[in-house]
């Protein structure tokens, strides 16, 4: 593929440009610069193409029909498990449950495995720099059976305090359950080291990818956790769909949340048994089209290769991180330095409000996040109500970056009355 | 954000200027960040810790985290003062200044009036002149901002927050005498 630069680790950002529709788009005058990829990335044409493709031309359910259009559309809803197999590193195809997304996959573990190994006193272990998802179904999951939950703290340079993680895991911790890529502070958490330390006391480890799947390499068998989850529609996907990786035997062993068609063996007045993983947890038509996008979203990805977008993103990355430090009165959150960063910078200014920040923006043309980005707890560590986030993907540009520091420094401007 | 292609009729009752990216300035944003609300973001009036007999109410504006106390001192049916402290963006801070102003020494009903008005204003309905909004009236701009209304009504609905709880708790009339 022409866009890979075969053997060359650039990415010429221009040529994926032209996949995406939506970046020739003008807001108030001014193109378009989008820097919310970690709320939602765009989607390329070719993602767009099979969706309609799909509704077009062989619109049926899948597993039901036996007719040409159902066969093709299962036969393609099935083959994205194996993509999305290869773009994790799994095991098997039926190590991949397709889901609405990251967080009904992380709600799936919490209630099944969750409500069916946790008792009284056991411990379930998250850190301080959860999104609100990878925090929310533990409490709701500890609640009902007793166990409490405890919190690795986070140190001030924005990275998970390791020393802080041992104190916590302890004998009772039956679940660790982290983010690999903070939504917040881009820091990216060493998980390989971490799923070790939590395997050594017995428990199993639960990641939450959303930010890492559409940035990094992943290998979950690398990584060496027991659960991964992420969503499409932060991987260049659609919105709707996402996917848990489980380990067989744990999938396997494990009960179905949501009871209804597709998933069961067979249903008598008396009971019902289960149908095989993965489609024990699938009840109901499943987001037929979105999954088969999904699948065209893997195709992208591995296309362009992830070492490559990862080089990319870094470059974004160190580029505005360095031209931040020049700007007076702005905090930068996480790690300093883009070793073990991914691409997303949350930022204080001492003059402007994040949302004051975020409408002056808006009029330049740059697309920013303000708020607490669903981390509450974090937001409390860090000491501020709400946070300015920018968030690159591999479509952006170092002229994108200038852009945003351009608007940044108008809105400083603004506010300081100068 | 709405991508410039977009263009929306305008409603009935609606600020002709609100809708279609047509009709949006360059210098809305001036629109927005009128003078008068940055310097009551910048030096905000009765911006300090709630008295002690103050009745207070707090709220947070749970989608983007800003957090908002009250203090009031109430006599009788009279709201004698008011303060607050919290954080948040301009808008919110500046309208929560301003509020303190203009429901000093306002009696209940009075107060609730005023947030009819700002309400209303966020509408792009005006109730009052712009003689009688005072500093309010530099709020106007932030109907243009649909994302923006939640902040500058927060301290709003604190206020009415209080006020309720205020109607349902404060004694009926002659029961006061015993305190």
């Amino acid at each position: 593929m022409a866009l890979a630069a075969e053997r060359q680790p650039v990415l010429d950002v221009q040529a994926v440009r032209d996949l995406f529709p939506i970046l020739e788009q003008r807001v108030h005058g001014k193109p378009l610069v989008y820097l919310d990829n970690a709320a939602t990335t765009q989607r390329p044409r070719a993602v767009l193409d099979a969706m309609a493709e799909f509704y077009e031309s062989y619109n049926a359910n899948v597993h039901r029909g036996i007719y040409a259009f159902s066969e093709k559309a299962s036969a393609r809803y099935e083959e994205v498990r194996s993509k999305v197999q290869a773009l994790i590193g799994a095991a098997a195809p039926e190590e991949i449950v397709f889901t609405r997304g990251t967080t009904e996959a992380l709600n799936l573990v919490a209630q099944s495995w969750g409500r069916a190994n946790l008792r009284e006193g056991d411990e379930i272990l998250v850190t301080e720099m959860e999104h609100h998802s990878n925090f929310v179904p533990w409490q709701m999951v500890a609640k009902e059976t007793g166990a409490r939950l405890r919190c690795a703290r986070v140190t001030d340079e924005g990275r998970l305090d390791r020393e802080d993680f041992r104190a916590n895991l302890t004998g009772r911790t039956r679940i660790v359950a982290l983010a690999h890529v903070s939504n917040v502070l881009g820091t990216i958490n060493p998980v390989a080291d971490l799923a070790r330390e939590a395997h050594t006391r017995g428990a199993i480890v639960v990641v939450d990818g959303a930010q890492a799947a559409g940035h990094l390499p992943v290998d979950v068998r690398a990584l060496g956790c027991d659960f991964y989850a992420f969503s499409a529609h932060k991987m260049y996907g659609p919105t709707g769909v996402g996917a848990l990786y489980g380990r067989l035997d744990l999938l396997d062993a494990m009960e179905p949340t949501m009871g209804g068609g597709g998933m069961i063996g067979e249903v008598t007045l008396e009971r019902t048994t289960w149908a095989d993983v993965p489609h024990r947890f699938e009840a109901g038509t499943m987001p037929i089209a979105e999954v088969i996008a999904l699948g065209a979203a893997v195709d992208f990805l591995l296309d362009l290769d992830r070492e490559t977008i990862r080089a990319h993103e870094e470059r974004l990355t160190s580029y505005a991180l360095a031209r931040l430090k020049s700007c007076r009165g702005v905090k930068v959150f996480g790690p300093p330095t883009t070793a073990g960063r991914a691409p997303v910078l949350s930022l204080a200014s001492h003059d402007v409000h994040p949302h004051d920040l975020a409408t002056v923006m808006d009029r330049d043309g740059v697309a920013v996040r303000a708020g607490h980005h669903c981390a509450q707890p974090l937001m409390r560590r860090l000491g501020v109500g709400a946070t300015a986030r920018a968030s690159f993907a591999l479509y952006n540009t170092t002229d994108e970056v200038d852009a945003f520091i351009r608007s940044l420094e108008h809105a400083e401007a603004f506010f300081r009355g100068s | 954000m709405v991508a410039e292609k977009i263009d929306r009729v305008a409603r009935p009752g609606e600020i002709p200027s609100a809708v279609g990216e047509a009709a949006r300035e360059p210098d809305e944003l001036d629109d927005l960040y009128r003078e008068i609300i940055l310097d009551h973001y910048r030096c905000p009036h009765n911006k300090m810790a709630p008295g002690a007999t103050d009745l207070t109410c707090s709220d947070r504006n749970p989608i983007c985290g800003d957090e908002l106390t009250l203090g009031i001192e109430m006599q009788g049916p009279c709201i004698r003062r008011v303060c607050f402290e919290g954080r948040g963006c301009s808008i919110s801070m500046a309208s929560a200044s301003m509020m303190t102003d203009v429901v000093k020494d306002k009696n209940v009903e009075e107060a609730k009036d005023w947030i009819r008005t700002v309400k209303d204003l966020m509408k792009g309905v005006g109730r009052k002149s712009d003689d009688e909004l005072g500093d309010i009236e530099a709020l106007k701009g932030v109907a243009k901002f649909p994302v923006r209304v939640k902040c500058a009504l927060l301290c709003w609905s604190v206020l009415e927050k209080a006020l309720a709880r205020q109607d349902g708790t404060r004694p009926a009339h002659g029961e006061e005498k015993g305190r």
